[in-house]
């Protein structure tokens, strides 16, 4: 697989997914425990996530995707549960800045035209998304310029420790 | 082109001429953690193999989320905050000291700085005209080693402010009405800036209120204009030398402006399971409530314990209501106590948890039941928030809060008053 191009399967989720649901408060005795906390990913909001994901597969979202935390926690099991990327309607900032620097992309698209279980294909270079499911081909918004480096070279802090500093192109 | 709030204090701290849109490099004159998030961003930075800090003076570290810690892994990620900050030269704020945003606000936000802080409700600084936003443990690990961080200067809008407050409506009132019209992402990456002539009558701890809640409409910062108001609150916590006035330029440019009469408002309250689904409390009297809870970075300081005090006075808590209360912060409680405010309370049946996050999280000191009801002066209501995803949270005014703990159901506070 070249790189910039993720292939898998979609695991749906609707509008309004917050970082509670995501990783819940009660949970927070787990944080200093990455593996342990990670078993509750998505628990209350869809119990079989965590059985169902595999390595590859894609996360679709609706509105205001990660709202409220900044707790990075939220995309770090995220990303433990294998998902490569997210695609989502909108994103809150402080989960969108978090999963950048977790070297995971989330890029906006009409996410509607995209069901449970399509067969997808997300190509960064070129902003777009295929559904081989349906067979729509959705466009996406491009990451800006110094996220799109930070998650080129793995997240925040390969490109910190690249770089030594931030580089504003 | 004049400048807004956000460009003058990005443009000053960047060291360039910046404006709505751009990415700027900006110096961090406060970068602090907190006990959930401080631990995953400790370890990023020891494991990033960063030696030193770029100033202790500006890196602090604060215990308050688990106050004292209730259980095992909490309390060792205490051990290896202290440790850590032991090492290299960080002031922490131990269990009891209070809750961040409120010890950030007494003791370090300026008007002008710039504040990170790995907590989303770091936005309560522009309360004091600082820059100050929410960031991850990554972000937060990054600017405690280099001393600045990358940003991207919001676009603004106006929330115009006029007339004055009635009686019994709060500036909690005004924040979640703000939230329930424009909605959890209806200003999402903007920066949320207050002014008008209600400003003349707002002293800042209704200030830190408000601004407080900027992040749960999408806000990147909730930024007020540096005033008398400001200068005030700066002398009575020893930094008066550290105000300077500071307002937006009257020709800067806002994306929105958006006008609120401050008279025409009622009391509103956050219904489950989203801050955004607002209703008049007239809309919910009547839903029975098993636990009320007042205090958090939101509502915990003084004004709130005294406007609460002052209802529950020779009154007693509904025999099916229990009633925590939890400063914002030591100094507070103290205060509190001078004033009488705390024997009223525990005369009214009321407990006083310790200064800290108390039960906002879910994680202790006052976990719902299921079915339960809270009301809560908390700045969350998500499903599960305070621990339990089959309870309900509604989010209200420490007087909406006070008169509800009274009756044992959601109240309007202007039958008490």
């Amino acid at each position: 697989m070249s790189k910039g191009l993720f292939t898998g399967s979609a695991i749906k989720l609707g509008d309004g997914i917050s970082t509670d649901h995501i990783i819940p408060g009660r949970f927070a005795y787990l944080r200093s425990n990455l593996p342990e906390l990670a078993k509750h990913v998505l628990e209350d909001t869809l119990p079989d996530f965590n059985s169902r994901a595999k390595k590859g597969d894609i996360l679709v979202g609706g509105n205001n995707f990660g709202l409220g935390s900044s707790r990075e926690h939220a995309p770090v099991v995220i990303k433990m549960a294998g998902i490569s990327v997210i695609l989502v309607k909108s994103v809150a900032r402080i989960f969108f800045r978090n999963a950048i620097n977790q070297g995971m992309p989330v890029l906006l698209c009409d996410t509607d035209k995209i069901n449970d279980g399509d067969e997808l294909e997300v190509n960064l270079t070129e902003s777009k998304v295929t559904d081989h499911s349906s067979g729509v081909v959705l466009n996406t918004s491009k990451m800006p310029p110094l996220m799109s480096t930070i998650v080129a070279e793995g997240g925040l802090i390969s490109y910190i420790q690249n770089h030594k500093d931030f580089v504003l192109e | 082109m004049g400048k807004t709030l956000a460009e003058k204090i990005l443009s000053t701290k960047s060291g360039t001429d910046a404006h709505a849109g751009d990415i700027v490099i900006s110096q961090v004159d406060l970068a602090f953690v907190h006990d959930t998030t401080g631990p995953l961003t400790l370890r990023i930075f020891e494991e990033s193999g960063f030696n030193k800090l770029a100033d202790p003076s500006r890196a602090i570290m604060f215990l308050d989320h688990a106050a004292p810690s209730p259980i095992r892994p909490l309390s060792n990620d205490h051990l290896f905050m202290r440790r850590f900050a032991k090492e290299k030269g960080a002031h922490i704020y131990e269990v009891g000291d209070g809750i961040c945003h409120q010890l950030v606000a007494e003791n370090f936000a300026n008007p002008g700085d710039v504040i990170v802080g790995s907590d989303s409700h770091t936005v309560t600084g522009g309360a004091l005209g600082a820059f100050a936003t929410g960031m991850g443990s990554s972000d937060i690990a990054v600017a405690m080693a280099l001393g600045k961080t990358w940003l991207r200067v919001p676009e603004s809008y106006l929330f115009y402010l006029s007339s004055a407050f009635p009686k019994g409506v709060y500036a909690k009132d005004l924040i979640l009405n703000i939230i329930g019209r424009i909605g959890a992402d209806g200003a999402t990456y903007k920066s949320m800036e207050f002014g008008g002539e209600a400003l003349q009558n707002m002293p800042v701890s209704q200030r830190l209120t408000i601004s407080n809640m900027a992040v749960e409409a999408g806000g990147k910062v909730g930024l007020f204009p540096s005033d008398s108001s400001t200068r005030e609150f700066l002398k009575s916590e020893g930094r008066g030398d550290n105000y300077q006035s500071l307002y937006a330029d009257a020709d800067a440019s806002y994306e929105k402006v958006i006008s609120l009469n401050l008279g025409q408002l009622s009391p509103t309250v956050s219904c489950p399971h989203t801050v955004d689904n607002t209703l008049p409390v007239n809309e919910v009297k009547g839903v029975k409530v098993n636990q009320a809870f007042i205090g958090t970075c939101t509502n915990g300081r003084l004004d709130s314990i005294a406007i609460v005090a002052a209802i529950l006075k020779n009154r007693k808590r509904h025999s099916s209501t229990r009633l925590l209360i939890a400063p914002a912060s030591r100094k507070v409680l103290l205060q509190a106590i001078e004033q009488g405010y705390i024997s009223t309370l525990i005369e009214a049946g009321a407990i006083i948890l310790p200064p800290g996050c108390a039960a906002c999280l879910g994680l202790h000191q006052g976990v719902l039941a299921d079915g339960e009801v809270c009301i809560s002066t908390a700045n969350r209501n998500f499903k599960g928030r305070m621990g339990n995803p089959e309870a309900m949270v509604y989010l209200a005014s420490p007087a909406t809060a006070a008169a509800s703990a009274i009756t044992g159901e959601i109240t309007d506070p202007r039958e008490f008053l």
